[in-house]
């Protein structure tokens, strides 16, 4: 359907994607695309890194304002849609309502917030906003805590060491990033961030933010000027469950990223799809799911296909002068083979699953390949090669 | 200001002004040029961003950088002795009159 009226909502770096793509692959029919914030599409992973530094906004920017205007994408920003009539086949938007042939849901996530005593004390990291604030305060030497040793969390406390400021972290697992690495990767990572400064309070959840710091739940108060809220992400469904699609963890999808209403696609981090390779149902918090998402439904629009989406994840994080970077997807309890300083693979029934590796694109990228077929390498192929991917 | 000129594959030449500072990449964004993606942001986790330096620059832009040759063996396109990621090519007063040549593919 080529002539489709597609509407969008949300235009984070997914819900652009698929505008692009659609044009790309010669969609003829309107598009709208809806966006929350105010402004261009950004990026946002730069956010918790380099923008942290720099303070360049304008360097965030995906496309350029007359972008729009050449493609015929028509990018209503600042606008939150309030409901979806899949009767009517409309979206309703601030009293109007825009009518769709297809929709598609690139709503995004929000930050998770614990249920702390004084938790609306501390910031978090999401928008180009929020990173505004938190570089504000970054100027003047400060102590910080950080409320969850995740991506963002260690990212955050990365920059603000290097720039000087006095860097706490509390997290209530055990160990770092427990939920998408092997527990070796972790304790690099525990040592890097302990090298360069940073007071790691693992397993140690926080009860309270006051006005001076955390308190842990051990009794330990960590004075703080300023507090950063990391704990995570809850997917933005309450539009796509409002409308009586199926819900679960993310707005879910089947194979070819098609909600409960065949009219109507989820992409990105609010989608719950099925993994290609376990067929578990997944949800994926990454420039990746969300472009690749994206290209795969606009395939679907455009050619009327009906392919199923298959591409392999993969995830990156900077902290300090180590680049992590993930090909594949690992569950917690997969077994790990620590290969050399650089990598860890993971497997799940004697099949490569994941591969993690550290300032080590060589590795991560033949990982890419590897994991792309329809079978997975085999744990004793790669064990007689001493788990050197690089000679597979 | 940096004179750089993007030919397309198709043959579509379009000549920008950059900062000196940005990279041949981010410059191709801000300016809208269809054949450069550039999907990771410069953060060399793609290969989206691919190039092929004109044969009258590739002294000037110089070797690749570490980890590029790896990045360049997941490109969509075909890879040729000139081929760079176009977001580790840093813009400079030494590099005013660059041309770079864009591949078919970049994804």
């Amino acid at each position: 359907m080529i002539d489709a009226r597609v509407v969008i909502v949300g235009a984070g770096q997914g819900g652009l994607q698929a505008a692009m793509s659609l044009r790309q692959d010669g969609h003829q029919g309107p598009i709208t695309l809806i966006g929350g914030e105010p402004g261009l599409p950004y990026q946002r992973p730069p956010l918790s890194k380099a923008y942290l530094k720099s303070g360049e906004a304008d360097k965030l920017v995906l496309r350029p304002a007359d972008f729009f205007a050449k493609k015929g994408i028509t990018l209503r920003d600042g606008t939150w849609v309030e409901a979806i009539d899949r009767t009517a086949r409309t979206v309703h938007a601030e009293g109007e309502a825009l009518p769709y042939d297809r929709l598609i849901l690139a709503t995004g996530t929000r930050n998770l917030v614990p249920p702390i005593a004084g938790v609306s004390r501390a910031l978090g990291l999401r928008t180009l906003e929020d990173a505004r604030r938190l570089r504000a305060r970054l100027t003047a030497p400060c102590r910080i805590a950080v409320i969850g040793g995740g991506f963002i969390g260690l990212e955050f406390a990365a920059v603000a060491r290097s720039l000087g400021h006095e860097v706490h972290v509390a997290e209530a697992a055990p160990r770092l990033m427990a939920r998408v690495l092997s527990p070796d990767m972790s304790d690099r990572f525990r040592r890097m961030h302990e090298g360069i400064g940073t007071a790691l309070h693992l397993g140690r959840g926080v009860t309270e933010v006051t006005d001076e710091g955390i308190v842990l739940s051990d009794g330990q108060v960590i004075a703080a000027d300023l507090v950063l809220l990391a704990a995570g992400v809850r997917p933005n469904t309450d539009l796509a469950d409002r409308a009586g699609l199926a819900i679960d963890n993310g707005v879910r999808v089947d194979a070819t990223l098609r909600t409960s209403d065949p009219d109507i696609f989820a992409l990105g981090d609010c989608a719950a799809f099925p993994d290609p390779r376990t067929g578990r149902t997944i949800r994926l918090e990454s420039v990746q799911a969300a472009t690749d998402h994206a290209r795969a439904i606009a395939r679907t629009i455009t050619a009327g296909t009906d392919a199923p989406y298959e591409a392999v994840p993969w995830f990156w994080s900077d902290q300090a002068d180590w680049k992590l970077q993930i090909a594949g997807l690992a569950s917690p309890e997969d077994d790990s083979v620590a290969v050399d300083d650089h990598t860890v693979l993971r497997f799940a029934d004697d099949q490569l699953s994941a591969v993690e590796t550290i300032n080590n694109a060589k590795v991560h990228m033949k990982a890419r390949k590897l994991l792309a077929g329809t079978t997975p390498p085999a744990r004793d192929m790669l064990a007689a090669g001493d788990y050197d991917l690089t000679s597979v | 200001m940096v004179k750089l000129t993007y030919i397309e594959h198709d043959g579509t030449e379009t000549v920008v002004e950059a900062d000196p500072g940005d990279t041949v990449m981010s410059t191709a964004i801000a300016n809208g040029i269809d054949g450069i993606v550039g999907e990771c942001g410069g953060s060399m986790m793609c290969a989206t961003c691919h190039c092929y330096v004109d044969d009258a620059w590739t002294d000037r832009t110089g070797d690749r950088m570490d980890g590029e040759d790896d990045m360049l063996d997941c490109a969509a396109s075909e890879v040729r002795p000139t081929s760079r990621l176009s977001c580790q090519i840093k813009l400079s007063e030494d590099l005013d009159g660059l041309v770079v040549h864009l591949p078919e593919e970049q994804v």
